[in-house]
């Protein structure tokens, strides 16, 4: 019998990838030309970590799921209409600026007082979950910041896999060089995992989840706590967008070799 | 409130598929269902103890309201627009621009006539003719740039006090309000596959939608995954999807349309949002909220635009009509050669590509209007035929008729009354009648008839009517037959081109209209560049796995001996393409749900349909910049 969980995630939003993201420093610091108006998504590692807590969750009877997200409401809002037909969690939402730019120090502490204050959780079966990696910034220290805060010892990140044991410990599979991975295994909760991108697809939307988030989701971003985050004085040194150079061109029947030399000649060439 | 059911009505009949009760379920969320969900929330709002809307189907909740949107966020419609923002505003009268992103007030409006700076537009003797006497006296004319300004904006174009916007944003902004209300909810990525129908005793009801199956190949057939659609049932269905919506198609099919009833008539409207340089807007008069309507270039059959939104984007792309009689209809093609045009090329020249996107519009109008209602269901929107195609207006109308059944819904539940047929004419219906929406479908009516006898009638029918208001105009015969017969008789060199495409994989429409004697595109890579690349710039085009394909070929035989191929030239995402065998192949990861193909298609088995069917679909393009 696995021991019941309460996972709580971590995850922001960011604008979507996929769109044309342009450095630019706004009046409240470094930012990204138009962010409000791109898409946003939720942050692709720590959706992976969403996917696998839904998973373990699911394993574990009695286990319950909380999102932790900051980011301007009506952003949260539009993001989470699609990733609550996804999974099962409970949404803690909370109002604050977009981008990853504000201090982690201060972010990890509003997201842990935050997750200390969620209704029920009980902070000894508590695994927190996030990214180690972020597709604002990449500073890959929020996560470990909030566990500290948090007074979790127990830290494991670049995981791809957990798998639980009923006498409640688990085993970790961490990303190492090498394409290898180390396998730890922990006595149990609390922890903090950084989750690479696992192993999971991402889940097929589900009306039927999604009807049943809501049901606590929209009360919750109504009630979300505002909070002010300061860039603190950070500035771009210097900042460009990567180069595209667009020279397609259909070739039929190339083989593999030449197509390596001609991409390692054009990328020379830059 | 939810159960189980088991499916017995389509292929795979043992299917188990979880069922919900909704009072209200939407198909598509536009300007029409915006409108439809703003006016029943605000009265919700404004008294929530108003026992009407205490919901029938969960008793003690309030109305439960879904909207259900295929695109993978809401916004992600396509269309940049001018509209006099009538019915907007009367919804919104305390509305701010400025608080729309991409929205600015209309500043001014001009009208050019494009003169063929290159010489490969398909122009006749007469419009040679005229061109070559405007030139003559071009000074005195005031030619300038191969365009020639009309001295005022006829009032039946003009949109002073209007707004220029992002349809993207515009839905983003009523969107996230609507789900703020708490009484509504929107749910993205969720494709409906087909309405709910439900014998009665007079006929038949539409008791809600099926949801689109997930885990599925591209057939169809269920795979790892698997995961049924979900039979939503609703007291009412508003159906708000679009030009080519697959419930729209659905009902129209099962329940038939109305006598007289003319559903031929379209344009893909295809565009560039472009940014421009810091530098070119001082001494430019793209000032936000510029509007330029164009004709006459690349072809004389191609409506053009320019709308200039705040922080230097401009909106720029053509409508290509059902009635061009030319089976290339290349939009991307034709719209880069559009913005090289001397007089758009000179404010445009060194702006960047920021994102591009393509509809399709109904333009049947009045035409092409549908039975509104039935029992358990009305319909609203563009595929209502509410876009007044004597104006080039169709969002503003759109909301219109969405406010419309919204005040006709919230008449019914406080009197407590079903949302029969009758009683959804005696409300909805009867206000719409009464509206300047129908006022103006009926001015527009017979409005572009002109245009199937060629573009100068066309324009003559046009002005008759727009300043007569419609009492005047070309009672010109429809005959969509005899331009598809035309278009086997062009003797363009379609097999040549097809040769090309096949042989070194060039684009069809780019071999087509090179064969033309159009010029090839002088790439940039930041302007101009190839349509795969545009696919990839300022957003996306992607689909989830999972799906089965929504552009279907039902018999391949046919499309292989398909001369035109006109669903290949025309596809807006080069989603379609040509194979090997002379068969079109789809790769719905590039579609745009257009539905350019659906329209375009004249082969038929039957004589009457064409060899293509158009289901729902996910994903798509993403993009918040249309």
């Amino acid at each position: 019998m696995q021991t019941a969980l309460h996972i709580v995630v971590c995850a922001g939003i960011v604008p979507d990838p996929l769109q044309t993201l342009e450095p630019i420093t706004t009046p409240a610091g470094p930012g990204l030309k138009n962010e409000m108006v791109l898409p946003a998504v939720l942050d692709p590692w720590a959706a992976s970590a969403l996917y696998e807590a839904a998973v373990l969750a699911a394993k574990a009877p009695g286990s319950k799921v909380w999102l932790v997200s900051l980011g301007p409401k009506a952003k949260l809002q539009q993001v989470m209409m699609t990733v609550a037909q996804k999974v099962a969690f409970e949404l803690a939402p909370i109002d604050g600026p977009i981008g990853g730019f504000p201090d982690a120090h201060a972010t990890a502490a509003v997201l842990a007082e935050t997750i200390a204050k969620l209704p029920g959780l009980d902070r000894e079966r508590l695994l927190l979950f996030g990214g180690w990696e972020s597709a604002t910034r990449g500073a890959g220290v929020t996560l470990q910041l909030v566990g500290e805060r948090l007074g979790i010892t127990d830290q494991f990140q670049g995981v791809d896999q957990v798998n639980l044991r009923d006498d409640g410990s688990f085993e970790v599979l961490e990303r190492v060089e090498g394409g290898k991975h180390q396998v730890s295994v922990c006595a149990g909760a609390p922890a903090v995992l950084g989750w690479a991108t696992g192993n999971l697809a991402e889940p097929r939307n589900n009306p039927q989840v999604g009807m049943a988030n809501m049901r606590t989701i929209m009360p919750a971003l109504q009630k979300a706590p505002a909070v002010k985050l300061e860039a603190n004085g950070l500035s771009y040194i210097s900042v460009a967008l990567p180069k595209q150079q667009r020279t397609t061109r259909v070739v039929k029947d190339m083989s593999p070799d030449e197509i390596a030399a001609e991409l390692a000649a054009w990328i020379g060439a830059e | 409130m939810s159960g189980e059911t088991t499916n017995t009505s389509s292929p795979g009949a043992d299917v188990v598929r979880q069922t919900m009760e909704v009072d209200i379920a939407c198909v598509g969320f536009g300007p029409a269902t915006g409108g439809f969900l703003t006016t029943l929330s605000r009265a919700w709002a404004e008294n929530p103890a108003d026992p009407a809307f205490e919901s029938k189907v969960a008793p003690g909740m309030p109305l439960q309201v879904v909207c259900y949107e295929r695109a993978d966020d809401i916004a992600a419609g396509v269309s940049g627009v001018v509209t006099r923002a009538q019915g907007i505003r009367a919804s919104f009268p305390e509305l701010n621009p400025a608080e729309i992103p991409m929205a600015a007030e209309v500043t001014g409006e001009r009208v050019l006539y494009l003169l063929d700076p290159v010489g490969a537009s398909r122009r006749s003797f007469t419009l040679r003719a005229a061109d070559r006497a405007l030139r003559a006296v071009a000074p005195v004319a005031g030619v300038r740039d191969h365009a020639f300004e009309l001295p005022w904006t006829p009032g039946f174009l003009n949109k002073h006090g209007g707004l220029v916007m992002s349809i993207g944003q515009f839905n983003q902004w009523v969107g996230s309000q609507l789900m703020a209300s708490g009484l509504v909810q929107i749910w993205p990525g969720t494709p409906v596959s087909e309405p709910l129908f439900e014998p009665i005793a007079a006929g038949r009801a539409v008791r809600g939608v099926r949801l689109t199956d997930q885990g599925v190949d591209k057939k169809g057939n269920p795979e790892g995954g698997f995961m049924p659609g979900m039979d939503v049932r609703a007291l009412l269905t508003v159906v708000g999807d679009g030009p080519v919506g697959s419930v729209s198609q659905s009902i129209d099919r099962e329940l038939g349309t109305p006598r007289g009833y003319t559903h031929d008539e379209w344009a893909l409207g295809m565009k560039f949002v472009i940014e421009l340089p810091e530098d070119a807007v001082a001494d430019s008069p793209l000032k936000p909220g510029t509007v330029w309507h164009t004709f006459g270039y690349p072809e004389p059959e191609i409506f053009g635009f320019l709308y200039v939104h705040p922080e230097r984007l401009v909106s720029v792309g053509i409508f290509v009509p059902s009635w061009m009689t030319d089976p290339s209809r290349t939009a991307y093609r034709y719209l880069q050669h559009y913005i090289q045009h001397p007089a758009l090329w000179r404010y445009l020249k060194d702006g960047t590509l920021r994102s591009w996107g393509a509809k399709s519009i109904d333009e049947s109008g009045k035409v092409g209007e549908p039975f509104l209602t039935g029992d358990g269901y009305a319909r609203i929107g563009e595929n209502s035929g509410s876009t007044n195609m004597l104006t080039g207006s169709g969002v503003d109308e759109a909301w219109t008729t969405g406010t419309q059944l919204g005040e006709a819904a919230i008449e019914l539940l406080r009197k407590g009354l079903p949302f029969t047929q009758k009683n959804l004419t005696e409300t909805y219906v009867t206000k719409r009648r009464a509206s300047w929406v129908e006022r103006g479908a009926r001015e527009a009516q017979n409005a572009r008839n002109g245009f199937h006898n060629g573009i100068v009638k066309g324009m003559i029918g046009m002005a008759l009517a727009g300043l007569t208001g419609g009492r005047l105009s070309l009672k010109a015969p429809r005959h969509v037959t005899g331009i598809k017969a035309a278009r086997v008789e062009e003797t363009l060199k379609r097999k040549e081109a097809a040769a090309l495409a096949v042989e070194d994989g060039r684009p069809f429409h780019d071999a087509l209209l090179s064969a033309r004697g159009w010029p090839e595109i002088p790439f940039d890579g930041r302007l101009l560049v190839s349509h795969q690349d545009a696919l990839l710039m300022g957003g996306k085009v992607q689909a989830m796995p999972g799906f089965a394909e929504h552009v279907v070929f039902p018999d391949a035989g046919l499309c292989i001996a398909c001369d035109e191929k006109t669903c290949i030239a025309m596809c807006s995402g080069q989603a379609i393409t040509l194979a090997d065998d002379g068969a079109p192949t789809f790769e719905r990861e590039k579609c745009v749900h257009c539905g350019a193909c659906l329209w375009n298609c004249a082969p038929s088995p039957h004589g009457e349909h064409g060899n293509i069917e158009f289901h729902a679909g996910a994903g798509g393009l993403h993009s918040a910049e249309n």
